[in-house]
């Protein structure tokens, strides 16, 4: 071990500011972007689901086979 | 294509790959936090002081390694790109926007640890450096990569066009990189060389190396759960896609 | 072929010439307003003047970039034209040519009146025109991917800009380096001629990725 103290440790020889700037923003952003990666998963995964929900009921009410899966256009706009 | 080809092919679909990633992904989150823990370990508690730079020289295990994956992450975006355009492989032009905000979140880390570097060093947060202002105009890349295909609806389309501005900017990295250094080098009042590295201790270039291999398995992890992401989004209409969603309840 | 495509293309500049007026214009005021932003010391002027006269050569580029492709994407010509004989990339190269005519040569023309308000000497000033003259070639045919692969784009003009700018940087370097070696007796040639090689590279590599961004754009 390098450290006598933890205190030292923090100080960083008088650069503590600059290193631990550098360690925060670094480990902030870096699970920042999995969290968000995983947040927007998760709210598309539920819009998706609800747009499936939505149109097997339509497919249902009109009682119409459903044809919809089958190399369906992939870029229509939608929302 | 025939079917051989497509046997070759059989991890580029969406279909086969979309489960495998999601297999992968816990493991390279390991082998990150592994790698990640043993590099700052040795970085910020066993490696001795620099000689010169005192204790601030320790920016050094998060600043290398971000700025070499930032560099790193632009080169196989655009082979990712280069293939996708070649081949028409949907897979590669996906795994090229998966990567490319984790590289310009690597190309900021690398100007920001380098300012936080700079600042106790130099007494400046900013040198025109050759190196620092190549980093800058690779974070421009990023980011005009990243607007295009934002801007373009049509996913294939804006698959194509990026890789088109992507096996550009490869081209134009070197040139950019050598024309900034003759420019730095005629400029010598503001430059502060980075270059006359300090003869490194082992324990550093381990940590820094370790350091290094954390980044690279937090960003395969990263491009996988991206890339998961952007399939389910563009294959929403396709059968798989819906059985996946439904088994899901 | 080559000469066909120019021909056209600078028939229909000449229809609108207001456009090519009013980006002469934008140069010469982007480059009037250095002096009365930084103050008028001759010394901190002639120090300044390659890097701001190059700045705003490229910004006055950039204005006359997104027209490059787009009225030719409008009425269908451009569809036409990649369904030719001639490869693509010659035609684009035949643009590339008739957008340096029109926008980058009167910069070329400007560049030495507008040196004279920056106290520049004659040498410098005469460095300075070369330069422009190799280099602007260079951002037509760089820029001309840009106006490629943002055709149709929604917020294209923006877009352009960042796409385009970085790629600028090299052409900026040596082209306003080439004034500043001769402002400090260094002498331009070795700025000149790597500034050469860029313009090549930019006239004849450039089109066919950008040819290549122009069918992408019409699938």
């Amino acid at each position: 071990m390098h450290w006598n103290s933890f205190g030292e440790f923090l100080a960083m020889g008088s650069h503590g500011l600059y290193v631990w700037g550098s360690v925060v923003v670094m480990a902030v952003l870096m699970l920042a972007e999995p969290m968000l990666l995983v947040h927007g998963r998760k709210t598309l995964v539920a819009r998706l689901k609800r747009q499936l929900r939505a149109e097997q009921q339509e497919a249902g009410a009109n009682r119409s086979p459903s044809h919809h899966s089958h190399n369906a256009p992939r870029n229509t706009p939608q929302e | 294509m025939t079917d051989r080809v497509i046997n070759w092919f059989k991890y580029a679909s969406p279909q086969t790959f979309y489960p495998l990633a999601g297999k992968l992904i816990p493991w390279f989150w390991a082998l990150a936090a592994l790698f990640g823990i043993a590099g700052l370990a040795i970085g910020f508690l066993i490696a001795p002081t620099d000689a010169q730079q005192g204790e601030g020289y320790r920016i050094i295990f998060l600043h290398v390694p971000a700025s070499w994956m930032s560099m790193f992450i632009y080169l196989v975006m655009a082979f990712w790109a280069g293939i996708g355009l070649a081949f028409n492989i949907r897979l590669s032009g996906m795994m090229a926007s998966a990567l490319a905000p984790t590289g310009a979140l690597f190309a900021f880390l690398s100007l920001w640890t380098g300012a936080l570097w700079g600042k106790p060093m130099w007494g400046t947060w900013w040198v025109w450096d050759a190196r620092l202002t190549s980093e800058l105009i690779l974070l421009f890349l990023y980011i005009g990569f990243i607007a295009l295909q934002a801007a373009i609806d049509d996913p294939r389309r804006a698959d194509k066009a990026g890789a088109i501005l992507a096996l550009v900017g490869v081209v134009n990295i070197p040139i950019i990189y050598f024309s900034v250094k003759w420019w730095n080098t005629l400029h010598q009042g503001a430059s502060v060389s980075l270059t006359k590295a300090p003869s490194m201790a082992a324990m550093m270039l381990w940590g820094m190396l370790l350091c290094a291999l954390a980044c690279w398995m937090y960003s395969i992890a990263i491009a996988l759960m991206r890339v998961r992401t952007i399939m389910l989004e563009r294959e929403r209409h396709t059968d798989w896609v819906r059985e996946l969603l439904d088994e899901k309840g | 072929m080559l000469r066909a495509v120019i021909g056209r293309d600078l028939r229909l500049a000449m229809r609108r010439q207001a456009d090519i007026v009013a980006a002469m214009f934008f140069f010469i005021i982007v480059v009037s307003l250095f002096p009365l932003g930084v103050g008028p010391e001759p010394d901190q002027l002639r120090r300044m003047a390659p890097g701001v006269l190059w700045v705003a050569a490229l910004l006055a580029t950039m204005l006359s970039l997104p027209r490059l492709f787009a009225d030719d994407h409008r009425d269908g010509t451009l569809e036409q034209l990649a369904l030719a004989p001639q490869p693509l990339g010659l035609i684009v190269l035949g643009k590339v040519i008739a957008h340096w005519l029109v926008a980058g040569l009167p910069l070329v023309i400007l560049a030495p009146v507008l040196g004279i308000q920056f106290d520049l000497s004659r040498d410098a000033l005469a460095v300075l025109t070369v330069s422009l003259l190799i280099g602007t070639p260079a951002l037509s045919g760089i820029g001309a991917i840009g106006a490629a692969l943002t055709l149709g784009v929604r917020g294209g003009g923006v877009l352009l800009s960042l796409l385009v700018l970085p790629l600028y940087i090299p052409v900026l370097i040596f082209g306003a380096g080439a004034v500043d070696a001769t402002v400090s007796g260094l002498g331009p040639q070795a700025h000149l001629s790597l500034l050469g090689a860029l313009a090549l590279g930019g006239v004849f590599f450039a089109p066919w990725p950008t040819a290549a961004a122009l069918r992408v754009a019409l699938e």
